[in-house]
């Protein structure tokens, strides 16, 4: 790696940005219910697919999270997905083959993929 | 017990002078080095250093005198460098000391066991004050200790 | 190749390695591969956070939660119930000192709360050997600003602008030693970073090798670039492996990349760098003895002028600045020299690390701005005194400072208030004390440190701190007599008066300081022969009071056969034969012994 000029300097910032970015501020989230009945649902394939649907498209920006059981354990896999000011849609249940339609549609988009939705909580409450 | 200095040895200093030839103010370097070849400075090795570099073993004598990292007596398989900075100090490093001295039969006097395992050196400071009282054994550094734990710390380096 | 979801931060400054966190990290690498996290999940060494007490310190992302005090055993159940379930390990967070509370991120505890991070900022939040890293935060922007909008002279000006002073500790303005250098003539000139941290109680400076080590040659590539210097020598103790090994890391790495060397970014600035390890001799941090023992001399300080901006290593104009001081001038030259200074006081701009140690509960790293007091230092960032014992002195700036009394903790920090109290910035060395510390003890400490490290060329310092010691040893065995305040006093100034270098000018400051404010207990040793902390040994005797139940344990544990007594009946100590060891007080069940 030479850097020579301004831009090349430039590029380098932008890569890095984007291999630490895990470690920075994120507010488009998708959240995955990890507790003892999501992995047992299969959370874990859920959440390997979101991590390849994301690098496959080049989305960044984006922190995946997970989270405890919220009580809906008959739902599970759950997968939640926060955009900024909006509300948070949970989605369930959820096999790996429809993490690439919620992403592609909701995440990108912004349309909520309606016949999957569990609940809605307003981000206002 | 003087262990002789072996040819290897030797010959890794001749290495050590050529690599630095021609190269100014590279004395402290090359001393630096030829102690970690030998354990310590051995007169003849100050000989050499002062012949090969065009140096009087005066001034050679001097800086090695000069500095705390020089040593002219053989020192222990392991180094424990007993931290007495200010920190330290208020937490205790007396203490800690007093157990390294009990625990291998030194003084501050005699600060190698006989057996060539152990030195015990003052330092002021290495900068670990966050975790006072501290030592270093080699390039480990041991923090919080009391003068129990001190004991087995220095048992895994038997 | 899936994504990166997570990184994990692990801590391997000095302090953390210390504490075991190379086994935590080992450890990991083993957890993340048995639960096949291995790859969306990223292990990361990062540099020391300044909060060595919490050590070994984890952090995990996109969280931000903070782990402390994390053991090899408690890695299993981070990794499957935070890296696998996404819940946090309650038990290994930090908990605030007194009220147990709990805190999950680095942000919220109050050590982090109350600081104003410039100079720190990358430690313990990149990986110091990965450029890359750096880059990502902004790292080398100035320099290319610098080499590719400035000119030598306007970034002369902008640094005089920025009212930086010598973070070292004299405190002299880092832009007029430039303007100086930049304006000596000649074709040689150098750049030399002053690494030679020697004082005890600081070490913010191994943090910032450690934790951002481009940072400082970023800073000394700018300064080269103004004073018209292309080399330069990094001056490194010796005690500090690992941050040798980071800075030739950081080194090779900025000449591969072209950021070091020939032709930087295609300027035409040529600027190489040197590491030269210290041997052990604390006088070495003064600048012209550090110069001799580059040029591998005794490092003697010898008579100035001439100053090293005229006269400097091998007798070219050379510039010389601390670590800190380097690690200020990137961020100066990202945000300008009006941005900088809007930080601090009217005259000390900017902020200061300072090394909290000591009796304190929150020991560590804490940069704030110039102006602040030291109580929100001592009791808001480092969490009070340990024990929730009596405040009693705060020494600071090392064996060239002094110490403070709790009537000037509301002072307002900077260089000038310092000095007005009898103290000095020094490298920034906080050591707090509490009622068990004795002053004079305190200040033989410093003597005995300064008479052993005088290099001996002048005769003010090596005859001079030999006296005081010895004076201040009598005064704690009980030895003082009437008038040796006096003569103390008397020699200390002209001492301070008469040596060649910084060493010797300022070694009486911790007798001078302790007694301007603690003068009864040196009074107290010399005429009462008590030592009111109970520190000196000579000065304390032993008693057993009426809690003694007639046990026998003192009895057996005394070194001397001093104590005697029957089964069951009050003993007693033979003051005669008495050694004072203190065992038996440690081995008495019923708290039956006292010190005094």
């Amino acid at each position: 790696m030479a850097i020579k000029s301004l831009e090349d300097l430039r590029k380098i910032k932008a890569q890095a940005n984007q291999d630490t970015e895990a470690r920075h501020n994120n507010e488009t989230q998708i959240i995955i219910g990890m507790g003892t009945c999501g992995i047992a649902a299969g959370a874990r394939n859920v959440m390997t697919a979101v991590l390849e649907e994301l690098q496959k498209r080049n989305l960044h920006n984006v922190a995946v999270l997970q989270t405890g059981c919220i009580g809906m354990c008959q739902k599970e896999p759950l997968l939640d997905v926060v955009r900024p000011g909006e509300d948070r849609v949970t989605y369930g249940p959820v096999t790996p083959t429809d993490v690439p339609r919620i992403i592609a549609e909701h995440l990108v988009n912004g349309n909520v993929v309606e016949d999957l939705v569990v609940a809605k909580i307003s981000n206002k409450a | 017990m003087v262990e002789l200095a072996t040819e290897a040895e030797w010959k890794q200093l001749d290495e050590l002078l050529d690599s630095y030839r021609g190269k100014k103010g590279s004395v402290i370097p090359v001393l630096q080095q030829a102690q970690e070849i030998f354990g310590y400075l051995p007169k003849d090795v100050l000989l050499k250093i002062s012949q090969e570099m065009n140096i009087p073993i005066s001034q050679v004598f001097g800086i090695v005198t000069f500095y705390a990292q020089f040593h002219l007596e053989p020192r222990g398989k392991n180094i424990i460098r007993s931290c007495q900075g200010t920190a330290c100090h208020v937490r205790g490093a007396k203490a800690v000391l007093k157990a390294i001295q009990n625990k291998l039969g030194l003084d501050d006097k005699n600060v190698t066991t006989s057996d060539l395992k152990f030195t015990v050196e003052n330092v002021a400071c290495i900068g670990a004050c966050g975790l006072a009282p501290v030592f270093m054994v080699n390039d480990d550094t041991h923090g919080r200790l009391t003068p129990e734990s001190v004991g087995p710390i220095l048992d895994s380096y038997l | 190749m899936a994504l990166v979801r997570a990184h994990v931060l692990i801590c391997t400054g000095t302090g953390c390695t210390a504490s075991g966190a190379k086994n935590v990290l080992a450890r990991f690498e083993d957890e993340l591969k048995a639960k096949s996290l291995d790859k969306e999940v990223s292990l990361v060494e990062t540099g020391c956070h300044g909060f060595c007490e919490g050590g070994p310190l984890v952090i995990i992302y996109p969280e931000g939660t903070f782990y402390t005090r994390v053991q090899p055993e408690d890695v299993a159940e981070i990794v499957e119930t935070h890296l696998l379930k996404g819940r946090i390990v309650e038990r290994l967070l930090y908990k605030v000192p007194l009220s147990e509370e709990e805190v999950p991120t680095y942000e919220e505890i109050p050590f982090y709360k109350k600081q104003h991070r410039l100079v720190l900022k990358n430690c313990g939040h990149i990986n110091p050997d990965s450029l890359e890293e750096y880059i990502g935060a902004d790292g080398y922007e100035g320099l290319a600003k610098v080499l590719l909008e400035m000119t030598p002279q306007q970034v002369v000006e902008e640094m005089k602008k920025t009212g930086l002073r010598g973070r070292g500790g004299g405190g002299f303005p880092t832009g007029m030693k430039w303007m100086f250098c930049a304006a000596s003539p000649g074709p040689k000139k150098y750049v030399i970073c002053n690494a030679d941290e020697g004082d005890p109680g600081a070490f913010m400076d191994r943090s910032l090798l450690e934790g951002d080590p481009h940072a400082i040659l970023e800073g000394m590539a700018i300064c080269g670039y103004a004073i018209g210097a292309d080399e330069g020598y990094i001056y490194c103790r010796a005690e500090y492996p690992l941050a040798i090994r980071r800075l030739k890391g950081a080194i090779a790495q900025a000449e591969e990349a072209g950021l070091l060397g020939e032709n930087i970014l295609g300027t035409g600035f040529n600027f190489t760098l040197h590491i030269k390890e210290g041997a052990g001799a604390f006088v070495c941090g003064e600048e012209t003895a550090l110069m001799a023992s580059i040029e591998g001399k005794r490092g003697m300080p010898r008579p100035r002028p001439p100053f090293p901006a005229v006269k400097g290593l091998w007798e070219k104009p050379s510039n010389i600045n601390n670590v800190e001081t380097f690690a200020n001038i990137p961020y100066i030259f990202r945000v300008g020299a009006e941005k900088y200074a809007e930080l601090g006081t009217e005259k000390s701009k900017g902020t200061k690390v300072f090394a909290l140690t000591g009796k304190i509960n929150n020991t560590g790293l804490a940069e704030v701005p110039m102006g602040i007091t030291m109580r929100e230092i001592i009791f808001e960032i480092g969490g009070g005194i340990i024990d929730n014992k009596k405040f009693k002195a705060v020494q600071i700036g090392g064996p060239s400072g002094g110490c403070l009394p709790d009537s000037l903790l509301d002072t307002a920090i900077d260089y000038d208030s310092l000095i007005a109290a009898g103290a000095m910035m020094g490298s920034g060395g906080l050591v707090v004390m509490d009622e068990t510390t004795c002053m004079v003890d305190v200040a033989k400490f410093f003597l005995n440190f300064t008479q052993a490290e005088s290099c001996g060329k002048c005769t003010p310092c090596r005859e001079g701190t030999k006296r005081m010691l010895e004076m201040l040893t009598a005064i704690t065995e009980g030895r003082g007599e009437k008038g040796d305040i006096e003569k103390l006093e008397k020699l200390a100034v002209s001492i301070r008066a008469g040596a060649l270098c910084a060493l010797g000018q300022t070694a009486p400051n911790p007798i001078l300081s302790t007694l301007r404010y603690f003068r009864d207990e040196y009074e107290a040793h010399i005429f009462d022969k008590k030592c009111p902390a109970g520190v000196c040994t000579a000065l304390l005797d032993y008693t057993i009071t009426d809690g003694c139940k007639g046990c026998g344990l003192c009895k057996k544990v005394c070194p001397v056969d001093a104590i005697s007594g029957e089964l069951k009946g009050l003993h007693n100590i033979d003051q005669s034969k008495c050694i004072k060891c203190g065992a038996c007080q440690e081995k008495c069940p019923f708290k039956a012994i006292v010190r005094a």
